[in-house]
């Protein structure tokens, strides 16, 4: 851990940082909080409103559905990549050739722009021409991801997971590769067996590359807007509808801009309070280091 | 036991690559066969889907326009990173705990919250449609995390390097460039390689912030889905070659991108 002194003049370094972030960053918040606060019949004619979009998008039961499907979600998607992210980095080789080859294409999905990956997942899924929808419905299953609500809520969560996991293999892969081989002579003489080794020794060492992880993927999915628009269009029905979805239906389809402006910054506020959860024990950690 | 580890990655990659033969596979068939017969390989090899491409102005822009804003965002952002990341790893001033939170707090915001807001402000500054809006709207993301990554790969070199450099006379500008960013070289290749990553696969904001001129490949394959009926042929075509970019870039970072993700922290 590096001694960090006391220099005011590093002000300076951040200033082109702090500009081109805040130009992003402030302006369209405070539209947004202006809007949030009053209501327009266009002409840019503005009356204050105060809380009252608050008030309401608090009470819709449309915002609670749709905060409810988005916790749902994300805490789908967290209990199946995580575990399946740490399997497979076990399996992983250590080194050779095929640790490039697996790195690769692996890493593939993550490159790939959000809208190719719903439109791709379209095609895949389809029950007439996509080649999964063929495989299950020749399983014997019924399955019509545009149809069903239940099939159209897994495929999205399969798409999810195909799309991420393998952020949390590299990540997990990452932290095993940093533990000396050491380690394993000294649980070997030990007689330590395979559970033993991963709970005491790689467990502890990937806690910090977990937690990333974790945080990453927690800010990601719950802004999770693209891949299932391009995929169900939030349908059937509401049933793929997730925050994002439903905040740019508000703003941009039906024009409701207070209400969309409330909403907004609720979910912003959301996002902040359990993403300084996290970062808060991640920090913690760095020090403990 | 050990023996079979491999089927562990091996059915794991078999699962990501389906979804990608799938698609590349329909790129190179008719749009007759898509619709009309079920077959796993093209049977009719066509290449008039990629012919289209390469030949219509609106799809092969597409591409020159997405790369040219994620070009511009990728240097932008990590040339602002260097110095705020190098105040960060190495100096202690006012506000800098709550400067840095405030900083994530902008990769945690959700896109869609901005998209309206953006479009009213970069219509009104008159960059409406052009790559720069694009660029400069992707850095309220890619900033905070170019600094973080940077961050991370700094605190990882000893402040001896800067004290000896002092002592031999370097001027702080002079050392920054000519020692301190060539020791984190693969710090700086993996920032630019998530900011990037991050601005090639974004379609929400630079969808709002383009209508023909910067559009983006992306959006341009969202008009053909709606607007010329079902093109699949040509979509899938279209969406294979978004994959080509990305895939060559990670083969120049493979072996940092693990440490990337973790923000230079392991």
């Amino acid at each position: 851990m590096i001694q960090k002194t006391v220099n005011q003049k590093a002000w300076w370094l951040v200033t082109p940082v702090l500009v081109l972030v805040a130009f992003n960053a402030i302006i369209p918040l405070m539209t947004v909080v202006n809007y949030s606060v009053q209501e327009t019949f266009g002409d840019n004619v503005f009356f204050w409103e105060g809380m009252r979009w608050y008030e309401r998008v608090l009470h819709s039961s449309r915002f609670h559905e749709a905060l409810m499907r988005q916790l749902m979600f994300t805490g789908q998607i967290l209990v199946i990549e995580v575990p399946l992210g740490i399997i497979v980095a076990l399996a992983m080789p250590r080194r050779g050739v095929w640790v490039s080859v697996c790195l690769v294409l692996m890493a593939l999905p993550l490159l790939i722009p959000w809208n190719v990956v719903g439109a791709m997942w379209n095609i895949f899924a389809l029950p007439d021409i996509g080649l999964l929808g063929r495989i299950i419905n020749g399983l014997g299953f019924d399955y019509n991801f545009t149809r069903q609500p239940g099939a159209a809520w897994a495929t999205v969560v399969l798409m999810d997971v195909w799309h991420w996991t393998s952020l949390v293999v590299l990540l997990a892969y990452a932290g095993l590769r940093s533990i000396p081989d050491a380690f394993y002579q000294a649980a070997r003489i030990d007689g330590a067996s395979a559970w033993q080794v991963f709970r005491y020794i790689q467990l502890p060492k990937m806690k910090h590359v977990l937690t990333i992880a974790i945080l990453l993927r927690f800010m990601d999915s719950f802004m999770i807007y693209t891949e299932p628009f391009v995929l169900t269009g939030g349908g059937p029905g509401n049933t793929t509808t997730f925050l994002s979805i439903d905040l740019v239906k508000m703003a941009l389809g039906q024009f409701d801009l207070g209400p969309a402006a409330a909403m907004s910054l609720i979910y912003f506020l959301i996002v902040l309070l359990i993403s300084w959860i996290f970062y808060t024990l991640m920090m913690r950690h760095e020090r403990q280091q | 036991m050990k023996r079979f580890k491999w089927v562990i990655p091996t059915l794991y990659i078999i699962f990501m690559l389906l979804p990608i033969y799938w698609l590349l596979s329909m790129s190179f068939k008719t749009t007759n066969e898509i619709l009309g017969t079920f077959t796993l390989f093209p049977k009719e090899f066509t290449l008039a889907n990629y012919v289209t491409i390469f030949t219509d102005p609106t799809w092969y822009w597409g591409y020159f326009n997405s790369l040219t804003y994620v070009g511009i965002n990728t240097v932008l952002s990590v040339s602002a990173a260097l110095p705020a990341a190098y105040a960060f790893s190495r100096y202690r001033f006012l506000g800098d705990k709550h400067l840095f939170f405030w900083l994530l707090t902008n990769r945690m915001a959700p896109p869609a919250v901005f998209a309206l807001p953006f479009f009213q402000f970069y219509s009104a500054m008159g960059l409406f449609d052009t790559h720069i809006a694009v660029a400069l709207a992707h850095c309220l993301f890619n900033i905070p995390l170019a600094v973080w990554i940077l961050e991370g790969f700094m605190s990882g070199v000893p402040k001896e390097l800067d004290e000896t450099a002092y002592i031999d006379g370097y001027s702080f500008p002079r050392f920054f460039v000519k020692i301190f960013i060539p020791s984190i070289a693969s710090g700086v290749g993996v920032a630019a390689f998530f900011c990037f990553m991050f601005s090639w696969v974004e379609l929400l904001l630079a969808k709002t912030l383009t209508s023909v001129a910067a559009k983006p490949i992306a959006a341009t394959m969202t008009r053909t889905a709606s607007s010329s009926g079902y093109e699949l042929g040509l979509l899938a075509a279209a969406g294979a070659l978004t994959i080509i970019p990305g895939a060559i870039v990670i083969w120049f970072v493979r072996n940092y991108i693990a440490k990337g993700f973790a923000l230079g922290r392991v």
